[in-house]
């Protein structure tokens, strides 16, 4: 008999607690990962100047996804006032994405990064460290009992924390199915949402997301318009 | 000339050598409309030819081109090459290729010195090339294709000395954002080849002259015609409705009782051609033929999604006359010749008068002879309407649809292609545009803002001057900023937006494993196969298929040990029921004369319903309330088609929440339209509590409609083609996506963002015009609002009607109604509380 899933707290439904390698986490509607101990708050995939780097190629996508992006981590980092904010990799759409970023855009994560330590994990996207904006660039992270990495390792790694993914699950019921974004985790390892306003996802039973999770145990963490979903990955379609 | 017949008005110029020659050795005269249309070309008038099929529509077509270049002769040595002479301009690709193949013999046989290819997208890249260098007397191509053309540097050149453009199957063109952006090249050809004169050809339609004023430049005051030549009818087609002892159903579109009588009639006939709306209901159609196939006749199935190599086999088996009948979707709608058809038997509602009788138009070619048809309603209200339609044909009556205002995706589309094609000046581009007819009430205001789009994006946050695609320089003309823009306008040309297709491959299923890849069977929608789950049944290629998961970019399937599909493919039809069609349906209704023609148990079904509530007058809205089960329910019956009540239901459900009706649901059929519950609605009608010509008065059409659609999913569709189709998201092109979505970007999130920073962007704007008429018939729902002014019936029932059944009986069968809501998620994450709570499952931790 599994596990019946702790459904989400709070006062309003907007995250679920979770143990991960032993360690509580709060799976946080605004699409951020927050560990209470220590105070650290992760976001994946923020893609930032997602739009410009569309430009660059020609496609001339709306050039607001910055704004909204930052707008929203603006809101996460009310919300929990973390000490350390982690940006799990492909923070910037491409290379060209820091150095480029319109100058109101820079201030505004120069704002967001006083009194509080930040950190750039490298992504397939930005393969480099981000121009002309603080924080510590590395190419992973690690505490006690979690590593932080953008892409997931192929072996079982207790405590990893990945992104690149952007997992997506759908729920079908009555012949009808809902896509959301969600975190996805077995109580082992876990894989972030996107963060950045304008990005696709990849369903759980993809085959490079399906592997890296024990299904048995696996549940996804759907971010709804107001409040989290938890759902086993059993009970996704019923 | 002998051969002329003597009636023709004169002056009149009469058919060359070697052309009357030609005519004469096989016993042909010329007929008066192809010796009007030569005439008209001689004096340099464009004209349109509106003709059934049979009537030589397409030799007529091409003789001006044909004689003007017989009589040209051969190049004189040292003579400069001779530029392309005739565009040939035709809908489908395969009917290019039909073409060449029947205008070649003449050619051929006459010894004509007239070099005549095809230029499609299957045409090699190596020909292409040539073509551009060393371009054919007559090219017949497709309209993407001409726009290519225009968009290459090469094109003034190209079409300079362009004499003629035929327009083959002209009406099915403009009423389209392809028509769209083909009279929009039209208008740029006529600017590189002013000397251009321009041939429709046409099925009959219901505004004639629309189509004459498309053929030629619009003037910035008043309006311009072609000239024009109608050709007679022929013989009437004989339409009846299947004869059939089995009962029919109160709904549905499996049409499943009618099969029986369908095989007799096929076993009866030469050869049948089968029409239906949908893939599924082809495939349904097909599948249950041969489950009675006992004497194993030759029956084939035709669709647009089967492999290529499948349809070409049928396609020459239906040329050899060797099959006794074909199940086909709207792939066979067009002039193709498919050999002797005697007997059309269309499966379903007709939905429109004229799409009737054009696909009619199939059987028998030979104009003298009445075409066969038989209709076959899959339900009680389709019986209405195959009677109307049947009415209507008798009478001749037309219903096309009108070609509509041009699209500004489609706008943004040629305004990139002019840019490649050579620099542009704005005010003289916007002219010229103007003179095409969907875009003749342009103001200059919106061409600009086109423009900007084009160039910028045309945000008010003006960040991307640096990434701009098409530049102003110092003497004011546009250009493309550098060649990569061409190339990306190159992959992403056309309006034709298919929703993504996956493969569907054939494996084997051992111990519950899938086994390794067989035949690809054909292709099936994206958004069809997102429903389903492993272990699920389709019907699919004629074959019940067990659905076994998405891997890469196919979809595997293995064989299905049932007979009855798990999954009931979707069988609405993308076409709604015509306005002409609904209004004689409504007026049938009103009419217990009119009764007389109908089956039996049909006729009975509406004096049933006269008795226990009413039949509304033509002008009338009739709306029943009556509580069934738990719940209280309220009827209507606008017969305006399922999309314009889809959108009447959501804003119905709306205006009824706010009178505290608490509505649960509503289901939208063709004809009418159901809400239920938890009040008594038809209590507080009578009672007074809620005023009826409120709820549906046309202001539902301002705030309600915009509230509500701004979350619409359906405008998020919407938006989605358009933004392809004007350049700002890439095609997906099949195949080429094997790294999953992650590096797609989601139009559903462009939207949302592009809505809330800037509402009035004219990509917005361009999505709500297409709204009106697409996806959710806005306009159509406008004009019923306004006809049921003051002619609102309620009628309190106790119970359901007779007339409300075949709606009642949809409820349940459709998934939850409105947008995505999180109240599914809540639902899944509830029922996990539930089992917990049961003790069914482990303690929470």
């Amino acid at each position: 008999m599994s596990e019946a899933l702790r459904q989400p707290t709070g006062d309003d439904m907007r995250e679920a607690e979770i143990s991960l390698n032993g360690t509580a986490a709060v799976c946080a509607c605004e699409g951020v990962l927050y560990l209470p101990d220590s105070g650290l708050m992760a976001v994946s995939d923020l893609h930032l100047e997602k739009g410009a780097a569309f430009a660059r190629r020609g496609l001339l996508l709306p050039p607001y996804d910055t704004a909204a992006t930052l707008a929203r981590l603006q809101l996460a980092i009310a919300r929990y006032r973390p000490k350390t904010i982690l940006s799990l990799g492909d923070s910037f759409h491409d290379r060209k994405g820091s150095a480029h970023m319109p100058a109101p855009y820079r201030d505004a994560l120069t704002a967001m990064q006083q009194g509080r330590d930040w950190i750039w994990i490298e992504g397939n996207h930005d393969p480099e460290a981000p121009v002309g904006v603080a924080g510590a660039y590395y190419s992973e992270f690690h505490t006690e009992t979690l590593v932080f990495r953008h892409e997931p390792s192929r072996n079982p790694t207790p405590g990893e924390v990945a992104g690149h993914y952007h997992p997506v699950a759908r729920v079908v019921r009555r012949g009808k199915g809902v896509r959301r974004a969600c975190f996805a985790t077995d109580g082992n390892r876990l894989l972030m949402p996107a963060f950045g306003s304008t990005t696709g996802g990849l369903l759980l039973d993809h085959p490079a997301i399906r592997p890296l999770f024990d299904t048995a145990r696996l549940a996804a963490h759907l971010i709804g318009d107001e409040r989290i979903y938890s759902i086993p990955y059993s009970r996704l379609q019923a | 000339m002998s051969d002329a017949p003597s009636s023709l008005p004169a002056p009149f110029d009469p058919l060359p050598e070697p052309f009357a020659g030609w005519f004469a050795a096989r016993g042909w005269r010329p007929r008066p409309h192809q010796l009007g249309l030569l005439d008209a070309s001689h004096k340099r008038q464009s004209t349109l030819l509106i003709a059934p099929t049979g009537a030589g529509k397409t030799l007529a077509g091409f003789l001006p081109a044909l004689t003007e270049l017989a009589a040209r002769g051969r190049p004189k040595p040292g003579e400069a090459r001779r530029g392309l002479h005739t565009l040939y301009i035709s809908p489908l690709k395969a009917l290019a290729v039909d073409i060449e193949r029947n205008l070649g013999r003449p050619v051929e046989e006459m010894g004509l010195p007239i070099r005549i290819e095809t230029r499609t997208g299957d045409t090699p890249q190596h020909k292409r090339q040539r073509q551009r260098t060393d371009p054919p007397d007559i090219l017949l191509t497709t309209p993407e294709q001409v726009s290519l053309l225009i968009a290459n540097g090469e094109a003034e050149r190209f079409f300079r000395s362009l004499r003629f453009v035929i327009f083959d199957e002209l009406h099915s063109l403009v009423p389209s954002k392809r028509g769209h952006l083909l009279s929009l090249a039209l208008s740029r050809l006529r600017r590189l080849a002013p000397d251009l004169v321009t041939i429709g050809l046409s099925a009959t339609v219901a505004d004639p002259e629309e189509l004459q004023r498309w053929l030629v430049a619009q003037p910035a005051d008043g309006e311009a015609l072609a000239g024009r030549i109608d050709v007679d009818g022929g013989a009437k087609p004989i339409i009846t409705l299947l004869e059939t002892e089995q009962r029919v159903p109160w709904q549905g579109h499996t049409t499943r009782y009618a099969v029986p009588a369908i095989y007799e009639e096929i076993k009866r006939h030469g050869t049948t051609l089968l029409f239906v709306n949908t893939r599924s209901q082809a495939e349904l159609l097909f599948q249950e033929l041969w489950r009675i196939n006992d004497e194993t006749l030759p029956i084939a199935l035709h669709h647009g999604s089967l492999d290529a190599g499948q349809r070409r086999k049928v396609e020459a088996a239906m040329a050899r006359n060797a099959l006794r009948a074909v199940v086909a979707t709207s792939t066979l709608d067009l002039g193709i010749d498919w050999g002797d058809i005697d007997l059309v038997i269309h499966v379903g509602a007709p939905k429109g008068a004229s799409r009737l009788a054009q696909r009619i138009g199939r059987a028998n070619h030979r104009m003298d002879e009445p075409s066969r048809a038989i209709l076959v309603p899959s339900n009680r209200f389709e019986v209405l309407e195959c009677e109307a339609a049947i009415e209507a044909s008798d009478e001749g009556a037309q219903d096309t649809p009108p070609g509509g205002e041009g699209a500004l995706d489609v706008l943004s589309q040629h305004v990139l292609g002019v840019a490649c094609g050579a620099p542009f000046d704005a005010g003289q581009l916007y002219a010229e545009v103007r003179t095409a007819l969907p875009y003749s009430t342009l103001d200059r205001r919106t061409f600009d803002r086109i423009v900007e789009f084009v160039a910028t994006g045309g945000y008010a946050l003006q960040s991307y001057e640096r990434y701009a695609r098409i530049r102003q320089r110092p003497d004011g003309l546009w250009r493309v900023a550098n060649p990569q823009v061409a190339q990306q306008y190159r992959l992403n040309i056309g309006t034709i937006i298919e929703s993504p297709m996956l493969n569907v491959r054939m494996t084997s299923r051992k111990n519950g494993s899938v086994g390794r890849g067989g035949p690809v069977l054909g292709q099936v929608e994206e958004d069809f196969l997102e429903q389903l789950t492993q272990g699920d049944t389709f019907v699919f290629a004629g074959k019940v298929l067990r659905f076994e998961g998405i891997r890469e970019s196919e979809c595997l399937v293995s064989k299905a040990w049932t007979e009855d599909p798990k999954v009931p493919a979707y069988a609405g039809g993308k076409f709604p029921l015509s306005t002409y069609l609904a209004e004689r349906v409504r007026r049938m209704l009103a009419d217990p004369d009119s009764w007389k023609a109908l089956p039996g148990q049909v006729s009975e079904w509406l004096e049933l319903q006269k008795a226990a509530s009413m039949l509304p007058r033509r002008d009338e809205l009739l709306i029943e309330t009556f509580p069934e089960g738990q719940r209280h329910y309220m009827v209507a019956y606008p017969f305006e088609g399922r999309l314009a009540h889809q959108t009447l239901g959501m804003l119905l459900t709306r205006r009824l929440e706010r009178a505290r009706a608490r509505p649960l649901g509503f289901v939208a059929t063709e004809y009418s339209l159901a809400i239920w519950s938890l009040e008594d609605i038809g209590a507080m009608i009578s009672s007074g509590r809620l005023d009826l010509v409120d709820l549906f008065d046309e202001d539902m059409l301002g705030d309600d409609l915009d509230a509500w659609l701004d979350d619409s999913w359906m405008l998020k569709r919407t938006f989605r083609n358009c933004a392809v189709i004007a350049g700002l998201i890439e095609r997906r092109h099949p195949g080429k996506e094997k790294s999953g979505r992650q590096v797609t970007v989601s139009a559903d999130l462009i939207y949302d963002v592009l809505r809330s920073h800037e509402p009035d962007h004219v990509l917005l704007q361009a999505t709500r015009q297409d709204a009106a008429t697409g996806l959710l018939d806005i306009r159509r729902l406008g004009d019923m609002l306004k006809r049921i002014k003051g002619h609102l019936v309620h009628r309190p029932l106790t119970r359901v009607s007779p007339l409300a059944i075949p709606v009642m009986l949809e409820i349940g069968r459709e998934p939850v109604p409105g947008e995505a809501q999180d109240v599914i998620l809540a639902e899944a994450a509830d029922e996990l509380l539930a089992t917990a709570r049961m003790g069914l499952d482990g303690h929470s931790t």
